[in-house]
């Protein structure tokens, strides 16, 4: 286990070190330059991967499959695009100081009061772990007070980023609708786009992926994880030892709103978007799949899933546009009737040392929902 | 007309072409000999990026459109491509998905070093693909008809802004068609809501009363239309000629159109004229509940001039295909791509600095017998057409605007943007200048 | 009365006489000049004359018109000639004679059709029916009449009027005579005052329309009129929460369909089958393939395609349905949620897959004329197609669950759910069953495609835009219960048509999500839950 992570720490840090490296030190010129391109997807991929975590803690560990984390996701993102809006100040086409533009063309004349406080980054940053772990706490607390598990949770988790992605569309909310947010100028006075910044920004969301890492690690390997485990396997039976699942799940739950948060929030500033089609209930369902592909249940299966999957796209629809939904749906496919335990549960079986790795024998036992 | 002093003869055009040009040709020189110094490859192939949905909800869309650019491209090298170098298409796949419009722009600029995008449809995309174009100093050319209050640089708008559709068309239906009272119905997003205040205010500056004005939007891809028309009917029954104004996006004008005609709403009665139904999207239809419904649009696959004729007859060949149909965005990227390859060599390079600076000014002939001008606000002249759908998915023009008309990317209906212009030429060279303040907007942080 | 009776020709001769002297001397120059003019309003003049004239060649004229195949000369000519050109050559519009030495093209012009023009036709060829055999073609006619409300048509309504017997006819043919008299200038006040209230009685939107577009009338009609229109408004608030609540039910019997397939799969063999949506777009696009293979084998059953479509659609999403289940769902039982993600999978596959073979575009489904238009029920406008779908809504839920209840496969499939175990030792082959039951889920879904092509865009998307709502369907009516099914699909389209006009269409279904999410906090196994120990199961 302490190799596990120690491994799964070194290829995150390292990684991204190699890629900045290769972007600041090798000259343009040089074969073994990494463009500035490669260190946005870099970025980009290392977000994706925040959010596999959060998903796999919660599917991988307390057995809730949930089919809405990317309204999480998204929600930090719009906390970080209001935030990169109201840095634009004066530089929007209309040079209003306070009203992004899109509020300004369709007519708003006061900044609406959620956007209060958005041009401070700190702000910004508490909004982007607040607000989804507040909407995580007030919904997980209904639905598993009420015992709404397995499929059921399923379906209301999707009807609740499919209902955001909705209620985002509208341009009366205040959120630039179908448009979303974008044209952002710089993020704490870094310029936003250039290769400088795009290797800053990689860099933090390694080190903050890493970070991530290691708490969930030390989560699922605590008292309250071995709990949580048990709660997956048996839930009434540990209800009647004299537990509270539903106290467990959503402490877990709340913490992985917060992972999806703040990817969401690391990922707007990469990007350089933020719009409502981040909600799609497909997006969510994506995710799982990374999860799946990795392994679940494993924490740095969720990670390697999530990064393999996105290299797969990038290069597929760039290369065979119209194989794409072939290969993602034949994923599905594969990963779920054949290898259950994912890529890890491979490596795992290859090195045949059940011992090393807890976690996915854990995800090797039959788990019903 | 509405348009007053915005529609201009072909002639007065061509002299206005000419003369921008002349102004801009002073500015030249010293961005050529910058690009010269510039390390760039004078021979070999000209790279041009097509960057069209393949798949997702907008391929349906985009991928015409992707067709025509390597049509144009193939023609264009059989003529000997541009300054004797052939061109190479560079396709990628957004995926109709936003962010990765942005992703693949920046591929596009920075990995594949192409002279110029042609691509976008949904503002959104646009919207996405802007900050990368800009920062990157790269060359978008947008096909797609939208609803203005934008005008960036590195961005040639070969679509119509709302003053070259919407406006004229409810021209149209007041003057022509006698109506009093107004329906604005859209799918809610940012097209429908900036196109729809413009036209609100613009009614009402032609003294419609707010009661006379209904605004109604639906959600993307709404189906059960019943209780809309339903409504529709009930405002259309207060003893005024009512009309559709209809900014409907995609999938939702199949079902609303049915609607229409179950309900036995006929065009006579009420008429709709919409702005984003055209040949592509009539193509997969059952038209017979649409015939005689209108949209308005700056071309029509039925225009019978002998460009257009070549036009249509060389698309179908290209696709071996004879029931491929042909659309505006199509004449738009064929206008925008003929300009470019104009702009090439007048600028002598393909940096593009110089070829921005060489756009403005240059002229082409568009494929409805009228010519197209590059304007210095980097939006084209345009004709404005209304067309009555036909049985067999084509339009038949029914009215025309008397010239041409100037783009207004800001809309003067606005309060926000009254006082807007854009214009690249020096010295103004801004993209949003306030004609009031008279200065440059948004350039620094104060 | 029999004296009256007469030819109904000389009627209208007689009527055309009348208007014909009440029209100013310059358009005595008769119809046909008319036509010829190049002055629309003129042209729209000529085409009513026409209509009224009782001339034989009226419909001709008329149709040509509205075809765009009459043509004038393009030269001022005192003649006035007019052409209609017919695939066999021009013809003399006056005489429907062979034109023995065509002019040149160059020379005609097509005659003007502007609106004005087309309303004119739309009123001219309600006229011709008026006299045609069949009462709901006059009746059509009528309407026509009352909607364009022409005083002119006044001496023609009266002529109808005395020799209608259908007394449907006779009551819109009133209508339209109260409508003409009110557009009139000269009718006298009692004879106005006693249209308002025919018109206030009629109480639809376009007595309403009508009332409210009259100006300049003397005071007790001004009055009156302001009364009715009040009175009608009352009258269409009352009938407006009856037309919602039919609405609810269209949209419910709708999703009803959506879900009917999915409350077997996932209702009663408890498989989540998010490729469900997708058995409904491949229902669909059985239809457009049925009526392709019609439209080329036997253009005479056009009509009736939807009728043949409906047992392919079942037949082939049913088969596709027991191929999954046996390469696929028959691996994942007891992993509900794995199997979520493989039938999720499996519907991305099957969108691009027809994507590939059909194209990215919309496939055109043609409505059959059975399906179109609308018939009124009191103040209610109901379209046509909406009431089939709730016809077939209703069959299918009603065959479904007979055949569950006495049908073979129907016993042995609940024999399977209740214990399987058991069922098997009866000699029941369960897998067999197993595949069946999915196959029947799929195929219902795959009706439910014939009936979508009919409302909505045949794309490969389809079955996305219902995958959510029929899962919320099955789980707001209780998992396994097809009557909780049907009350949640109405409950559902209920609440959706009530919500929707207060808060609009965008913000409605935002809400009716988070009711649902409200719903099922509190009821988390719907509204008939199954009881015993197979829920926990």
């Amino acid at each position: 286990m302490r190799r596990e992570s120690a491994l799964t720490v070194a290829a995150i840090l390292g990684g991204a070190l190699l890629l900045a490296a290769g972007n600041v030190l090798v000259p343009a010129s040089g074969s073994l330059h990494v463009s500035g391109f490669v260190v946005g997807l870099a970025g980009k991929y290392l977000c994706y991967a925040l959010l596999a975590l959060a998903v796999d803690l919660v599917w991988g560990y307390a057995g809730i499959l949930t089919l809405g984390h990317a309204a999480f996701f998204a929600l930090g993102g719009y906390a970080m695009g209001m935030y990169l809006m109201r840095e634009i100040g004066a530089r929007g086409v209309y040079a209003n100081p306070i009203l992004p533009d899109f509020m300004v063309f369709l007519g708003w004349k006061q900044l609406p009061w959620y956007w209060f406080g958005f041009d401070h980054f700190g702000i910004a940053l508490i909004a982007a772990l607040a607000v989804p772990a507040l909407l995580a706490g007030v919904f997980g607390w209904f639905a598993f007070r009420s015992r709404v598990s397995g499929v059921y949770l399923s379906i209301i988790t999707q009807a609740l980023t499919y209902a955001l992605m909705l209620a985002f569309f509208r341009n009366n909310m205040g959120f630039g609708g179908n448009n979303g947010m974008t044209d952002f100028k710089d993020i704490l006075g870094f310029p936003i786009g250039t290769d400088a910044t795009s290797v800053g920004l990689m860099l933090v969301t390694a080190l903050v992926l890493a970070g991530a890492y290691l708490l969930a690690r030390a989560l699922v390997a605590s008292r309250f994880g071995k709990v949580l485990v048990a709660v997956r396997d048996a839930e009434p039976r540990t209800r009647f030892l004299g537990y509270r699942p539903e106290h467990y799940k959503l402490v877990v739950w709340v913490f992985s709103a917060m992972l999806a948060g703040i990817g969401g929030a690391l990922y707007v500033p990469q990007v350089g978007i933020i719009n409502p089609s981040e909600f799609a209930p497909a997006n969510s369902i994506e995710a799982v799949i990374w999860v799946a592909v990795g392994g679940r249940g494993s924490l740095s299966g969720a990670i390697l899933g999530a990064v393999l999957v996105n290299l797969g796209k990038t290069w597929l629809t760039g290369a065979l546009p119209e194989m794409w939904l072939f290969a993602l749906g034949g994923l599905f496919i594969v990963v779920t009737l054949f290898l259950p335990r994912g890529l890890i549960g491979l490596l795992a079986r290859r090195r045949a040392a059940p011992k090393d790795a807890p976690a996915a024998v854990a995800a090797a036992r039959e788990v019903t929902g | 007309m509405s348009s007053e002093g915005l529609t201009l003869g072909r002639r007065q055009l061509g002299l206005m072409g000419a003369g921008l040009a002349a102004a801009g040709l002073p500015a030249l020189p010293p961005l050529v000999e910058e690009a010269k110094a510039a390390p760039a490859p004078g021979t070999g192939p000209i790279k041009v990026g097509i960057l069209h949905s393949l798949s997702g909800t907008m391929a349906i869309s985009e991928v015409p459109l992707k067709d025509v650019m390597l049509m144009l491209i193939a023609e264009q090298n059989k003529k000997g491509g541009v300054m004797g170098r052939p061109i190479e298409p560079v396709v990628v796949d957004p995926a109709s998905n936003w962010p990765l419009f942005a992703e693949k722009a920046r591929q596009l600029l920075s990995v594949d070093k192409v002279a110029a995008i042609f691509g976008c449809w949904t503002s959104v995309s646009r919207k996405s693909v802007l900050p990368v174009v800009e920062q990157l100093n790269g060359i978008l050319y947008y096909p797609v008809q939208y609803e203005g209050q934008e005008c960036s640089r590195n961005i040639f708008y070969s679509g119509a802004a709302p003053n070259q559709q919407a406006i004229p068309a409810v021209d149209y239906f007041m003057t022509q068609l006698g109506i009093k009272r107004w329906i604005l119905a859209g799918t809610d997003y940012v097209y429908p809501r900036t196109t729809n205040k413009i036209l609100e205010a613009y009614l009402k500056s032609k003294g419609v009363p707010a009661a006379d004005i209904m605004i109604n939007y639906t959600p993307f891809g709404y189906s059960d239309w019943q209780a809309n028309v339903a409504k529709f009917k009930a405002f259309g029954s207060a003893g005024k000629k009512t009309g559709v104004i209809s900014t409907i996006n995609g999938d939702a004008n199949v079902p609303f159109y049915k609607e229409l005609g179950n309900q036995g709403i006929k065009a006579t009665e009420i008429p709709v004229v919409a702005f984003s139904v055209g040949e592509q999207e009539l193509a997969g239809l059952d038209t017979a509940p649409l015939v005689g419904q209108l949209a308005a649009w700056n071309y029509f696959e039925s225009v019978q001039t002998p460009a257009n004729q070549k036009f249509v007859a060389d698309f179908k060949a290209f696709m071996k295909n004879p029931k491929r149909v042909t659309n505006d965005p199509m004449e738009a990227h064929y206008i925008g791509f003929n300009m470019w390859v104009k702009a090439v060599e007048k600028a002598g390079t393909t940096d593009h600095s110089a070829v921005i600076d060489a756009m403005i000014g240059v002229s082409h002939p568009n494929l409805t017998g009228d010519y197209a001008t590059m304007m210095p606000n980097h939006h084209l002249t345009k004709p404005v057409l209304i067309g009555e759908v036909q049985a067999n998915g084509q339009f038949n023009v029914v009215w025309q605007t008397p010239g041409l008309v100037v783009a207004q990317p800001w809309s003067p209906y606005l309060p926000e943007s009254k006082y807007l212009i854009g214009d690249w030429l020096p010295p103004m060279s801004c993209g949003n200048y306030n004609v009031k303040l008279g200065k440059c907007l948004g350039k620094s942080k104060a | 009365m029999p004296r009256q009776v007469q030819g109904l020709s000389r009627i209208l001769l007689a009527a055309a006489l009348f208007v014909l002297a009440a029209l100013p001397p310059a358009r005595a120059a008769g119809p046909f000049a008319e036509l010829a003019s190049v002055n629309s309003d003129v042209v729209a003049a000529g085409v009513r004359a026409l209509a009224v004239s009782g001339n034989p060649r009226a419909g001709a004229v008329i149709a040509a018109l509205k075809q765009g195949r009459l043509f004038a000369w393009r030269w001022p000519n005192p003649a006035a000639p007019l052409f209609i050109r017919t695939d066999a050559g021009l013809v003399d519009a006056r005489t429907g004679a062979k034109v023995a030495t065509p002019p040149m093209p160059v020379n005609l012009r097509a005659v003007i059709v502007s609106d004005a023009v087309r309303g004119a036709i739309e009123t001219g060829a309600g006229v011709l029916d008026l006299r045609a055999p069949a009462a709901a073609t006059r009746e059509r006619a009528a309407e026509a009449l009352f909607q364009a409300a022409d005083p002119g048509s006044l001496p023609l309504i009266d002529a109808a009027l005395r020799t209608e017997k259908d007394p449907a006819v006779r009551r819109v043919l009133r209508d339209a005579q109260a409508a003409a008299l009110l557009k009139s200038d000269t009718a006298p006040v009692p004879a106005q005052l006693a249209a308002v209230r025919r018109l206030a009685g009629r109480a639809d939107l376009s007595s309403r329309n009508l009332l409210a577009s009259l100006s300049g009338e003397p005071k007790p009609v001004a009055a009156a009129v302001a009364r009715a229109i009040a009175g009608i408004d009352r009258q269409l608030r009352l009938w407006g929460l009856v037309e919602n609540v039919y609405y609810g039910i269209s949209l419910g019997a709708v999703l009803l369909l959506a879900a009917a397939g999915l409350a077997i799969t996932f209702g009663v063999m408890g498989v989540i089958n998010m490729a469900h949506g997708e058995m409904v777009m491949i229902g669909a696009y059985t239809t457009f393939v049925v009526q392709q293979t019609i439209a080329a084998a036997a253009p005479g059953l056009n009509e009736f395609g939807l009728l043949f479509a409906i047992p392919t659609a079942f037949l082939v999403a049913g088969a596709l349905g027991v191929v999954i289940e046996r390469c696929m769902i028959r691996f994942l039982y007891g992993r509900p949620l794995e199997t979520l993600l493989a039938t999720w999978g499996l519907s991305l596959v099957l969108q691009q897959a027809v994507r590939s073979v059909f194209g990215a575009t919309n496939k055109d489904v043609t409505s059959p004329a059975w399906m179109s238009g609308f018939v009124r029920l009191g103040g209610l406008t109901l379209t046509v197609n909406r009431l089939w779908i709730i016809l077939f809504a209703a069959l299918v839920i009603a065959a479904l669950m007979a055949a569950l209840r006495w049908g073979g496969l129907g016993r042995s499939i609940r024999a399977v759910t209740q214990n399987r175990r058991m069922a098997a030792a009866m000699g029941i082959r369960t897998p067999w069953i197993d595949a069946l039951t999915f196959g029947l889920g799929s195929g219902i879904a795959g009706m439910a495609g014939v009936a979508l092509s009919q409302i909505d865009n045949v794309s490969p998307n389809l079955g996305q835009n219902y995958i959510i709502d029929s899962f919320i369907v099955v789980v707001v009516g209780g998992v396994g219960n097809l009557w909780g099914t049907v009350f949640g699909a109405l409950i559902l389209g209920i609440v959706d048509k009530f919500v929707e006009p207060i808060t609009g269409a965008v913000l409605g279904k935002i809400i009716v999500l988070v009711l649902l999410i409200l719903f099922i906090q509190r009821r988390p196994r719907g509204l008939f839950p199954l009881k015993g120990r197979a829920v926990e199961a």
